[in-house]
């Protein structure tokens, strides 16, 4: 086993004991930490391994929210196994048309497209008696794990939803895992560090770009249902661009292109939030201060994505 | 709809394309120019538009607190310039994109703090408080007609400024090729400084003289950004031609879509963004 394997797995063991030594306000926390890991592991697909850099991936996490919010029945329970897939699909076709359009463009354009994109989606829901106005919609009943009449957990304990979400992040962790050594995967890198010699290689660069932009929105989407679940309601704050500024912040604060760069800056960000949140009102203030001198004191912090960055946004080409 | 109520929301319209032109001019100068994509250029607009209130609640007219705002705000653009952007040339775009976000949530935050979270109006100067009147029920407000005539006025010196002028030989020749134009002898880094002071003020502009038609309120930078980097997507980065001709069309399209699709008004203006985007990624005006 190898170092970076023993740490995982100490990690997951600790992670497994938690609920069972904490009280259910950290328990909950901690869900919350696993949700934004999600998230954040999401975008990094896009980011961190695409070139991408979307700043409106709230979106897909909005639409994933809103498939739960909008399927569930005033007064019954939804079934867990239905809206889940749902809601990833949703997001992920969400994702897929956004896409279309927005994979054409590059650098600073695709910056400003997707986050304009993601407006139109908060105007969406924000706007129209479909999603229901700035109150947003509570789910008035839990969602039921049942098949047929077994049901193997209880979503409204704190404990089972916690493990639940564990085995997301776990799931999505490792499939993210198996994406990126597989040959799409390993297109998706190569695209990444240069677009131009993969496509002169003959891979449709384009295809390549929409479906990690529509697989990073399925499981945005997946990371919005179970915020959904473990909060009861929806409103168009999930879809707001602070969300995705947010949520940006949490990869940088990880690191890109690492996955699990990814689990630790959704720590970090809580942390961070929860401790400023306590010390003031106006904790924002503190978050932007803390981001600017981050940027400012960094700046080899980030360089080992520099270049691939620079090639990929700006679209130079690698004159080796 | 008659004649009058569409004349009405096509001056509304122009009205509205203008003063996005005056954010988004901005805008698309310091990207085209500096490379830097600034988020929190929604921001100095929402501070123009608090300094209107504040100033003119302080000396009591509103033309005294548009030009002191305007010299405060091209100082606060030299000061940002300095501190902050300055250091964001050579950087990646996702590091620019950081640091004007965590931008947004200062200004959002002091302004919370210094004013408060409350909406407030702004009263429209005396000597434009009046109507012209188009038939027994329907007028057109003074105001925006001057408005409209300022936004104008800037768009041609503006125009001027960058066509005609030694400064903006400077300014097109150092968007073109940074070291080139340092080598021949021009203090490549006080253009900079300048264009980021110009396009900090143009928008704080736009936010004091909007201020008594849209009244002050959180979140207001937030709004306009976004619709300008709209209008920058449509009309093609860097390109002010560009930038004036689709804030006319936003604009039009905005106003027009909230009284003939009120149901769809939100989303008018993105569609618009994704037929153009599947017309020409490029925008509309390449760069100049």
């Amino acid at each position: 086993m190898t170092r970076g394997g023993i740490a995982l797995s100490g990690a997951l063991l600790l992670t497994c004991l938690f609920p069972f030594v904490a009280a259910t306000f950290y328990t909950e926390l901690a869900t919350k930490v696993m949700i934004l890991a999600i998230f954040a592991l999401s975008l990094d697909l896009l980011v961190g391994y695409t070139g991408l850099v979307s700043f409106g991936h709230a979106a897909y996490f909005g639409v994933g929210a809103y498939a739960l919010g909008l399927l569930a029945p005033k007064y019954e329970a939804a079934n867990l196994w239905l809206t889940l897939p749902a809601a990833v699909l949703f997001a992920g076709l969400a994702a897929l048309a956004v896409g279309a359009l927005v994979v054409r463009v590059k650098g600073i354009y695709f910056i400003m497209v997707t986050l304009a994109f993601a407006q139109m989606f908060y105007f969406v829901f924000h706007d129209t008696k479909f999603g229901r106005g700035s109150d947003g919609i509570s789910i008035n009943v839990k969602p039921v794990a049942a098949i047929g009449s077994l049901v193997p957990f209880d979503l409204g304990n704190s404990t089972h939803v916690y493990f639940l979400i564990l085995a997301a992040l776990v799931g999505v962790f490792v499939f993210l895992r198996l994406l990126l050594r597989s040959p799409f995967g390993r297109a998706l890198q190569g695209i990444c560090s240069n677009e131009q010699r993969m496509r002169s290689l003959g891979f449709p660069v384009y295809r390549y770009k929409l479906a990690s932009f529509a697989i990073a929105g399925a499981l945005a989407g997946l990371a919005g249902y179970l915020s959904a679940l473990q909060f009861g309601f929806v409103n168009p704050e999930l879809l707001s661009w602070h969300q995705s500024g947010n949520v940006l912040l949490m990869l940088i604060l990880g690191g890109l292109g690492t996955l699990y760069g990814a689990v630790v800056g959704a720590f970090a960000f809580v942390a961070m939030e929860e401790i400023f949140s306590s010390l003031t009102t106006h904790w924002q203030l503190l978050l932007g201060a803390t981001i600017i001198a981050l940027v400012l004191a960094l700046p080899g912090g980030l360089a080992s994505v520099k270049n691939r960055f620079r090639r990929t946004l700006v679209g130079e080409t690698d004159v080796d | 709809m008659d004649l009058y109520s569409f004349l009405i929301q096509l001056l509304n319209g122009i009205q509205y394309g203008l003063l996005l032109f005056l954010v988004a001019s901005g805008l698309t100068l310091i990207f085209g120019i500096m490379g830097i994509i600034n988020l929190a250029h929604g921001s100095f607009y929402m501070v123009g538009a608090y300094m209107a209130f504040s100033l003119a609640a302080l000396t009591g007219s509103l033309f005294v607190a548009v030009v002191l705002g305007s010299v405060l705000c091209v100082l606060l653009g030299i000061a940002l310039e300095w501190a902050l952007f300055s250091r964001l040339y050579q950087r990646d775009h996702l590091e620019q994109v950081l640091l004007t976000y965590g931008l947004i949530l200062v200004f959002e935050e002091l302004r919370s703090l210094i004013v408060g979270n409350d909406v407030h109006s702004v009263a429209v100067p005396d000597l434009f408080n009046w109507s012209i009147p188009l038939t027994d029920t329907l007028s057109y407000p003074v105001y925006r007609l001057f408005m409209s005539a300022v936004c104008i006025v800037l768009a041609v010196l503006l125009y001027l400024l960058i066509a005609r002028t030694r400064l903006g030989m400077m300014i097109r020749a150092g968007a073109s090729n940074r070291e080139m134009v340092q080598a021949l002898g021009i203090n490549i880094k006080l253009v900079y400084r300048l264009v980021f002071a110009l396009g900090v003020a143009l928008a704080a502009f736009a936010g004091m003289i909007a201020a008594p038609v849209s009244s002050v309120y959180p979140g207001m930078g937030t709004g306009v950004l976004i619709i300008c980097f709209v209008v920058v997507v449509i009309g093609g980065i860097g390109s002010i031609w560009g930038a004036l001709f689709a804030s006319l069309l936003i604009g039009l399209a905005d106003t027009f879509g909230q009284v003939l699709l009120p149901e769809a008004a939100g989303v008018i203006v993105y569609v618009l963004m994704a037929v153009i985007l599947l017309w020409r990624p490029e925008g509309l005006f390449r760069r100049v």
